[in-house]
């Protein structure tokens, strides 16, 4: 058997910007659920009070906007969905079972991560958008006042379909695939994990450290 | 001592027992002279900082009430076809709703409370400055502190109502176009009103204590009552529908959906499990996969090799 050979999967910036989204929204996540429910307003506590959630709370939805940003340049080219993605999506029952032998192969990115990336990017923008009518509502004219009301609607909701995609994203990445964590934070897979999961992701092999090839 | 019926954010009810009746100011507009007697009352009572007043060209003391200015008697000119100038005041504060939007935004467990007498209250402590109650109020009420990052708004003077006194204002008013008391008594006091101004030619006057927010401890005789609008008062108030769409349903719905998604991934987990592992070696069901992926492969680009073509 011949030593393993590592594959850069995500590159440092990649990783980064992925580590400044996640924990930004964890933060908007957790403070945001205090002040959607009374019953979860304890973890607002935990964090250090109310007020001091609510003064943070924008300023991370800033830091998440700015990821999410980051996030959109460096990987909306290999976010478009190709005739790989429409055979892999009409498999998909066969993935979400586990029978990935069932599952044609995926690129870099399978059609769910894409559709998350997607769901992650316009629900990042609805809830900037809603989010800073929200910040201001002070500001808001008298004849606008359906605006403030209209955006913690918006706001509402678009949280909802990312809290969807982020309890599928974490379930899948942490509990579901072997090696789906280790590869975000580390940023190296072995060629078996990339030939099982993203078995058409196009990679150069040269000695040792391989390189993605974008 | 008042007891507390209503708290904003409680995942607990809240504790009053004790039964008192409704409290209510009454503000009768025909009677109002514009002195603004109840606007220093209301300064002086609560010791609240001096606002730079705003020269608009009416009588008004300001634009609007601000976090630091919580009574402003409003100056409207209105001429109607063929009469002469009306010059209609209006006295703008917090309405105390029997059913506050501001208390059915707030996300803050205590921050906005209803007492057992009807009086809605902010609790500046308890308060974290989202301003959600701005979103919720359809009086556009409640105003923001930006030094201290809260919302203040007029109290009905609860600390002297609460001790029989009545509110600053009233007493300060010299007409009587303000009265405080039980609020049968007011609505029959401004009931007769109503027919008095009748009687006098004003057929359109009317009584403003609108139900769409389940009435008002503050009630209004209007000379215009058909047209509330002309004082700036809205005609139908309601708590606005996408406050009560997010506070009701969907919060009902996203609780549901969230919840499921969790107890989803957890029925998964335990019915499907982990893919299998990634140990680096070529044993397990994994290999036709990859014996597919490697035969799709030497499609890809020139010079390159895949994942797929090594490493067996």
């Amino acid at each position: 058997m011949t030593a393993p050979r590592r594959i850069v999967r995500y590159d440092f910036r990649e990783r980064m910007v992925h580590t400044c989204a996640a924990l930004s929204y964890v933060y908007l996540l957790l403070t945001g659920l205090a002040f959607w429910t009374p019953w979860l307003f304890w973890i607002a506590i935990a964090l250090g009070g109310g007020y001091l959630s609510r003064l943070l709370h924008p300023w991370a939805g800033l830091v998440f906007a700015a990821a999410v940003s980051a996030m959109y340049v460096q990987w909306r080219r290999d976010m478009r969905t190709t005739a790989e993605d429409r055979a892999w999506r009409a498999a998909m029952a066969h993935y979400v079972r586990n029978e990935d032998d069932k599952v044609p192969p995926a690129g870099r990115f399978n059609y769910g991560q894409k559709m998350l990336f997607w769901v992650m990017v316009l629900g990042a923008v609805a809830l900037l958008l809603s989010g800073l009518v929200m910040w201001f509502v002070a500001s808001v004219p008298e004849g606008l006042s359906a605006l403030g009301s209209a955006a913690t609607l918006v706001h509402a909701v678009s949280a909802l379909v990312t809290i969807g995609g982020f309890i599928v994203h974490i379930y899948m990445g942490v509990a579901v695939v072997p090696g789906g964590l280790s590869a975000i934070v580390h940023g190296e897979v072995s060629e078996e994990w990339a030939r099982r999961h993203h078995g058409a992701w196009r990679v150069r092999v040269g000695s040792g450290k391989v390189e993605v090839e974008k | 001592m008042l007891d507390i019926v209503r708290s904003s954010a409680s995942s607990s009810p809240a504790p009053g027992v004790r039964v008192q009746p409704t409290v209510t100011k009454l503000v009768d507009t025909s009677t109002c002279i514009g002195c603004k007697a109840c606007e220093v009352a209301c300064q002086e009572w609560n010791d609240l900082p001096p606002e730079p007043t705003v020269q608009s060209g009416t009588y008004q003391t300001l634009p609007a009430t601000t976090a630091n200015f919580w009574n402003l008697i409003k100056f409207a000119e209105h001429e109607d076809e063929g009469s002469a100038l009306q010059w209609l005041m209006r006295k703008d504060q917090c309405m105390h709703c029997a059913e506050p939007g501001c208390l059915v935004a707030c996300p803050a467990p205590g921050a906005i409370v209803q007492y057992s007498n009807g009086i809605v209250d902010f609790q500046q402590d308890q308060c974290i400055g989202c301003g959600y109650c701005i979103t919720g109020c359809p009086f556009d009420v409640p105003k923001f502190n930006s030094g201290t990052q809260r919302v203040y708004k007029c109290t009905l003077c609860v600390d002297r109502v609460s001790v029989g006194l009545q509110p600053a204002c009233v007493k300060a008013c010299p007409t009587s176009c303000l009265q405080f008391g039980v609020k049968e008594d007011m609505l029959d006091i401004a009931n007769a009103r109503v027919a008095q101004l009748k009687a006098n030619g004003f057929m359109n006057a009317a009584v403003y204590d609108p139900q769409g927010v389940g009435g008002t401890s503050v009630v209004t005789v209007l000379i215009h009552g058909d047209r509330p609008e002309l004082y700036g008062l809205p005609r139908d108030p309601h708590i606005p529908a996408a406050v009560r769409l997010w506070k009701g349903p969907l919060k009902w719905l996203g609780n549901a959906a969230m919840v499921g998604g969790l107890a989803a991934a957890v029925v998964h987990f335990v019915r499907f499990g982990r893919k299998q592992h990634d140990d680096d070696t070529e044993d397990g069901p994994g290999t036709e996969h990859a014996r597919r992926a490697g035969a799709s492969a030497p499609a890809d680009t020139d010079g390159a090799d895949t994942a797929g073509g090594t490493g067996s």
